[in-house]
């Protein structure tokens, strides 16, 4: 490739990206999850996405590559879910999240010196990555992502779901880092605490029966 | 001395950004100490492999095999 093809190599580049089957297939998978754990409701996350989906393809030519096309993607599906929850008239304040969920108590999980309580110390999972064979572990998993209290879930998703980082989120839901941190801290927390309890000890259960 | 919740709360940012060196040596003491925290660690890198292999359909896949 000379030097001065390259405008026509990023052209190209744009092209590739959404001939891409498996490429979108990956990141429709992605933001319906995403969408549906936001929403409660698989047939409006579908809409949202599909919808998102065919507004980046309009504007598919601006973008640079895979990573600008799925943070742009994903804004969009954004600002669609934005829509579906004001009209369905139980939006969360989503331009800037209000501090209930941070000043929720940690009580149950730690003392008053915040050591943990006896019954709430971590455990070791064993083999997490032989868990991840199991079709069952993941309706459990499922099941504990859909616990999450709402702001929680919604950054918990941006940063392991569609790998946006810190600063990302943050511009997104207009909230400063340390705000951010807590959410996540408290996400994991309850992620790691209800997969404990409904995978990993149910499973020790499971194995002292005959 | 650091406490769990501090530890925890440590842990989990170190997912998003490297820690300081001073704090991940006051982290370390306390994990050498504390078995529950030391358990939490393993499981926040456990957490992101299970999340993003879930979020690329792994569980679809678990289903159809």
């Amino acid at each position: 490739m000379s030097a001065n093809s390259n405008h026509q190599e990023n052209t190209k580049q744009v092209g590739n990206l959404l001939a891409d089957a498996a490429f979108l297939q990956d990141i429709r998978r992605q933001m319906l999850r995403f969408a549906t754990l936001q929403l409660n409701d698989a047939s409006q996350a579908e809409d949202a996405v599909q919808e998102a989906l065919i507004g980046a393809m309009k504007n598919a030519a601006s973008f640079g590559g895979r990573a600008a096309f799925k943070t742009w993607m994903f804004a969009i599906l954004k600002n669609k879910i934005a829509d579906v929850l004001r009209y369905k008239q139980r939006m969360v304040n989503i331009g800037s999240f209000a501090h209930d969920e941070d000043d929720e108590d940690l009580s149950e999980l730690f003392d008053r010196k915040g050591f943990w309580q006896v019954d709430e110390r971590p455990v070791a999972w064993g083999n997490p990555v032989a868990s991840m064979r199991e079709s069952q572990f993941w309706v459990v998993f499922e099941a504990c992502l859909d616990n999450l209290p709402p702001k929680q879930a919604r950054v918990f998703m941006m940063r392991e779901f569609v790998e946006l980082d810190a600063d990302e989120i943050c511009a997104e839901v207009e909230l400063t880092t340390s705000n951010l941190h807590v959410l996540l801290h408290r996400a994991r927390l309850r992620l790691r605490e209800c997969l404990e309890n409904k995978w990993v000890l149910q499973g020790e259960k499971n194995d002292e029966l005959p | 001395m650091m406490n769990c919740r501090e530890a925890t709360k440590l842990m989990s940012d170190a997912q998003e950004k490297p820690l300081l060196l001073k704090t991940r040596f006051g982290l370390e003491i306390h994990l050498m100490m504390c078995s529950g925290c030391h358990n939490f660690k393993e499981q926040m890198d456990a957490l992101r492999t299970m999340t993003r292999a879930y979020a690329k359909g792994k569980n679809e896949q678990e289903k159809e095999t």
